[in-house]
């Protein structure tokens, strides 16, 4: 008899960490894929640079002697950031559609290693469009004064950014019953950087709002990364920002995995 | 230790692949307010390894519910199974390794080519780089996809989706493999393909666990047959015993004339195929000569009217309409099952 002494339920760290990596590598190949989505989550955030630079730019005063586009980038870094790892909402509930997440759990793949696969995938595909943003940043006039240390600071707190939208929004896929419902949540991610001080001083909205927007977790990250970049004394609002971010992670991931239990049986 | 290891592999040989005992499972009423509806009450299944096992019914019956239950991605209400020797509950990641399911929705990606999704569920079986190459390579040869390898499985026919995606379940060399409704959707060339694929696993000596909407296709495929009704076995048995069991045979008898055949028609309202251009009747019987005989004159006092009759062992689907045309068999405890379509997300 195969099973006279049961052992108890392990729970089995170590094969995630594999299956994590070949599950990313199989997102980006059907990221590559979807030419359309690839174009989108690439050209929109060109485009909103230049929107806010050229369309907004004139009017807007920022209350320093920053030009704008340099005030700018780090809040369109962060739209773009919201906006690309929302898409980790559809990738997820497409998996779910059809059967392989049965297939993968019937080869004992983990529900966090199939969604760490869409997560890491969307952190790449954000990275390549922050890239391509930074390029034509500094094409029409970016300038930051940031030091080599002040520079890896901040992709850091952009990447800890990421990751935590990209695992809210694999969550949020989860609780979607379709890609279209999915992609609202897109809208509502994509919104919130606007109420903070990533495209206007906050100490220009009314005062509720301003209320709103130095406690939601955009603004210190914003802040943070334009200190960083800026070479401004930024104080502990970095660490600020990152508990933001780690307190979204780990409530993510949480609620992804128990989500995911619930959704798949 | 190899030899403890092949020890246990036959003693899990020797025993049944599959087999469960009151199998229960109801869905919704968890939130109080519904009472739940049984799919499942209490299902007693035995598949030999090395046999191909269909279980049939008509759609909503509850053959994917079994099915899940048994590859360990649903908990049953109550009951126990064990596959491939492993308890479905205590064992879930033994019965996940030794088995593989190929559902009714395709499990590969369309996005892939057919070699990278074979590669990466080798990868994800736990071979290394170059020996899931081999083996999708081996199995893309096996199953006629090697010419399509490396194009999206988006570009591919039914059929070749079907067989990419049954070839993705075995890159684990699983000794149980599922296969819910294998053939649903596909025209007749892939159905064709398929069943040869199953026949091919099961000359391998795999064990093979189906479920189908079709007796066609149970007959042809598998070594025994259970019809699933009304949340139970009705019966179970080699497609021959599933003959005998019912009235097993058919008498067909050709009238002399069209009147004749009026004449005949309005003494055997049962009769379970009349065709008037041709004036035949079928009509159940035992196929003893004294029930033939009485069955003859009855209907044809004068011995004018019948020109030919033919005796002959009952269609499976005669059996089957028979087993599920009768209401579902139902216990005091609980409800008949909803007739609602599967709802899946
Ligand atoms: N996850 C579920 N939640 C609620 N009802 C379900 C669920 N899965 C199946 N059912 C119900 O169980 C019944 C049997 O479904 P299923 O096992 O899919 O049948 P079959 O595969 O034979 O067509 C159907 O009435 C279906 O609506
Ligand atoms: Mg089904």
């Amino acid at each position: 008899m195969p099973e006279t002494a049961p052992p108890p339920p392990v729970p089995h760290l170590l094969p995630t960490l594999p299956n994590a990596l070949i599950m990313t590598g199989r997102s980006l190949r059907l990221s590559r894929r979807n030419v359309d989505a690839l174009i989108t989550a690439l050209a929109l955030p060109v485009l909103l640079l230049l929107i806010f630079v050229y369309f907004f730019g004139g009017a807007i005063n920022t209350g320093t002697d920053t030009r704008y586009v340099t005030y700018v980038v780090p809040g369109v870094l962060l739209l773009c950031a919201g906006f690309g790892s929302s898409s980790t909402a559809v990738a997820v509930t497409e998996d779910l559609k059809g059967g392989i997440v049965d297939r993968f759990r019937s080869l004992d793949v983990g529900g966090i290693a199939i969604l760490a696969g869409h997560v890491l995938a969307s952190v790449a595909r954000n990275l390549l469009a922050t890239a391509l943003v930074l390029a034509l940043a500094f094409a029409i006039g970016f300038r930051p004064r940031a030091t080599p240390s002040a520079w890896l600071a901040a992709i850091a707190l952009l990447v800890a950014f990421i990751l935590a939208l990209s695992w809210l929004s694999a969550a949020v896929g989860l609780l979607a019953k379709s890609p279209e419902a999915a992609n609202g949540y897109t809208f509502f991610v994509s919104f919130l950087p606007y109420p903070s001080s990533a495209f206007v001083p906050t100490d220009s909205m009314p005062a509720w709002l301003t209320a709103f927007s130095d406690h939601q977790p955009v603004t210190p990250v914003i802040d943070s990364l334009r200190g960083l970049l800026l070479n401004q004394p930024v104080g502990t609002t970095p660490w600020v920002a990152l508990a933001w971010c780690a307190g979204i992670l780990v409530g993510a991931v949480g609620s992804a995995g128990v989500l995911f239990r619930r959704r798949v049986g | 230790m190899p030899e403890a290891a092949e020890a246990t592999d036959r003693a899990a040989v020797t025993e049944a692949a599959i087999e469960a005992t009151g199998l229960t499972k109801s869905y919704g009423g968890t939130d109080g307010t519904r009472s739940p509806i049984p799919v499942l009450r209490g299902i007693d299944l035995r598949v030999p390894p090395g046999t191909v096992f269909a279980l049939l019914g008509p759609n909503g019956a509850g053959k994917t519910t079994a099915v899940r239950i048994l590859a360990t991605l649903t908990e049953p209400d109550a009951g126990t199974a064990r596959v491939a020797g492993y308890d479905i509950r205590a064992r879930r990641r033994d019965v996940r390794r030794a088995i593989s399911l190929t559902g009714q929705f395709a499990a590969v990606d369309e996005t892939q080519t057919g070699a990278e999704n074979l590669r990466m569920m080798a990868r994800l079986a736990g071979l290394g780089r170059a020996a899931a190459r081999a083996r999708a390579d081996e199995l893309l040869a096996r199953f006629g996809l090697s010419e399509a390898a490396d194009r999206l499985v988006r570009t591919y026919s039914g059929g070749m989706r079907r067989r990419v995606d049954l070839a993705a379940g075995l890159v684990g060399e699983p000794a149980v493999i599922f296969l819910d409704e294998p053939t649903t959707g596909l025209d007749p060339r892939g159905r064709r393909e398929l069943w040869d694929v199953v026949g091919d696993l099961a000359a391998r000596g795999t064990t093979v666990f189906l479920t189908t909407q079709y007796l066609e296709e149970a007959d042809q495929l598998a070594d025994r047959i259970a019809v699933l009704h009304g949340g139970v076995i009705v019966a179970e048995g080699t497609a021959a015993d599933l003959k005998a069991r019912m009235a097993g045979h058919h008498l067909d008898i050709t009238l002399t004339t069209s009147d004749a055949y009026l004449r005949v028609r309005t003494r055997i309202p049962h009769a379970t195929h009349h065709d008037p251009r041709t004036r035949t009747l079928g009509l159940p019987t035992d196929g003893t000569a004294r029930h033939v005989r009485a069955l003859l004159d009855e209907l044809d006092p004068t011995g004018t009217d019948i020109a030919h009759f033919a005796l002959r062992t009952a269609s499976l689907d005669e059996v089957f309409l028979t087993l599920t045309a009768s209401p579902a068999p139902t216990s005091d405890a609980s409800p008949p099952p909803s007739p609602k379509e599967p709802t899946h997300a």
